[in-house]
């Protein structure tokens, strides 16, 4: 039974372009765990790690000179705000996932400062995750991840792992920060998958 | 980091909770006292989703920290009017007692403090900020660890729980205007500051940091620079 909260008269039009729940911000909020960590571009990497020990690596210069792409998204935050038509430049996972041999079916993303963040392996293939670091033309800034994160616009934003610094695939699946901590495992904002049980 | 258990302890539920008090902190901010049956308890410093709906069946929901530690079945929020908000003026303004919101938590498991937690608690909340800060401060016991709070705010008038405040762990850093007596010339939060009023990184303090995002930025980045292990540095941005 709905709870009724008198003389609340909801005004926002809920816009189709938004998931239920969001609303509409147009500038770009930050939210972290903790401080923003100091990453250059110059101390950079990226490591895959397959299931099998198996590691492949890219420093700054190695991702500069992959093709890159300039995807034009819309992103939802678990807080409740979205964006919408945020253009990004980076990396498809694709091209750096492409040599990688592996059974996994899943990711734990690993971060500069210590976050982790769980994926199916299937969410990051086929054009829907990116290693972004360009915003809007611009360098990605630090605080929102820069110089590289993972951009995966179709789930909850805590997905698209700031600072991103790895991929770990794995044969099963292992929560990662805010999933150990009670928020949902799989989270996309269309279904609402905000926390464990949603 | 936290195991399956502890996110079941943490698990969350949908809840009525009915208006039973209220208490004005500033001209822009109020403190919401609430009666939750079933209520699980919480920890200092989590937060729960307050969700409004309206008539027509229109909802809108916001997170909020609850501002005083596990009391059996009640629980406070401290809101901050944001002009133009959808939610926070219904609640700094509207809502009035006997009224009815449901409330979705307790949320989060990072930005807490927990009585068994060894070690010092540096607080630092800036704004409405110091909504978390406050239910960890009243959780400590006699047995707890040193805990120091520095509360950043404009002016005398936008402190929140100004009579709770009165104690040698607490400093004020009034930001624009000062009450008489206090040395301090007004402004932003600084280095100095926090050699003066705050702990040593040397006494390994888990700090605490909330408020406007600018502010946590500011100050996460402060800490850092002054020798801080960032793996000790947790904070909670309320956005703006
Ligand atoms: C974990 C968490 C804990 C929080 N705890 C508290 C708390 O204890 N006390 C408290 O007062 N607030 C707290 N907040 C902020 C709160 O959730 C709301 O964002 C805030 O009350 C504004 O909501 P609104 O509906 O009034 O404004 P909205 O209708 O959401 O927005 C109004 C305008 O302000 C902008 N805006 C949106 N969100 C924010 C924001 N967070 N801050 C500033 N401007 C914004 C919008 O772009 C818009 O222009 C917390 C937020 C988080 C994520």
């Amino acid at each position: 039974m709905a709870v009724f909260s008198r003389a609340f008269h909801g005004r926002r039009e809920q816009d189709p372009a938004l998931p239920p729940g969001q609303y509409l911000t147009e500038d770009f909020p930050v939210l972290s765990a903790g401080p923003t960590p100091p990453v250059s571009a110059d101390d950079w990497s990226f490591t895959v790690t397959a299931e099998s020990g198996e590691r492949h690596a890219w420093t700054w210069a190695e991702l500069m000179a992959l093709p890159a792409e300039e995807p034009t998204v819309d992103i939802h935050c678990v807080t409740r705000w979205s964006k919408l038509g945020t253009t990004w430049r980076g990396v498809s996972l694709d091209v750096l996932l492409e040599d990688v041999d592996t059974a996994a079916d899943y990711v734990l993303a690993h971060s500069h400062g210590g976050y982790t963040t769980n994926l199916p392996l299937e969410d990051v293939l086929d054009g829907k995750a990116w290693l972004a670091f360009e915003f809007e033309g611009e360098p990605l800034e630090p605080v929102h991840g820069g110089p590289v994160r993972l951009l995966v616009p179709h789930l909850y934003f805590w997905k698209s792992a700031k600072w991103i610094s790895g991929l770990q695939l794995m044969l099963d699946d292992q929560p990662g920060f805010w999933e150990e901590l009670g928020y949902h495992n799989y989270g996309d904002p269309w279904r609402e998958q905000r926390y464990d049980g949603d | 980091m936290a195991g399956t258990a502890l996110r079941r302890r943490l698990g969350h539920r949908r809840l009525t909770a009915r208006l039973v008090e209220t208490r004005d902190e500033t001209a822009t901010a109020r403190t919401l006292r609430f009666a939750v049956p079933g209520w699980p308890g919480h920890l200092a410093g989590q937060h729960a989703d307050v969700r409004l709906t309206a008539e027509d069946g229109y909802t809108a929901q916001r997170s909020y920290s609850l501002s005083a530690p596990a009391d059996g079945e009640f629980v406070e929020l401290t809101v901050q009017l944001v002009p133009d908000g959808e939610v926070s003026p219904y609640l700094v303004r509207d809502i009035e007692v006997g009224d009815e919101v449901e409330l979705l938590g307790p949320l989060g498991g990072w930005f807490v403090w927990r009585p068994e937690q060894p070690g010092p608690v540096l607080l630092i909340g800036g704004g409405s900020g110091i909504a978390p800060l406050r239910a960890m401060l009243r959780a400590r016991s006699a047995a707890s660890p040193p805990f120091r709070l520095l509360y950043s705010v404009r002016t005398p008038s936008d402190v929140y729980f100004a009579g709770e405040l009165d104690s040698p762990d607490v400093t004020l850093l009034y930001t624009r205007e000062a009450p008489d007596g206090v040395e301090r010339t007004p402004h932003r939060i600084d280095a100095a500051d926090l050699t003066a009023y705050g702990l040593p990184a040397a006494e390994e303090p888990t700090c605490y940091v909330c408020g406007p995002t600018s502010f946590v930025e500011t100050v996460t980045g402060l800490l850092i620079d002054a020798g801080h292990d960032p793996a000790r540095v947790r904070a909670e941005r309320f956005g703006g």
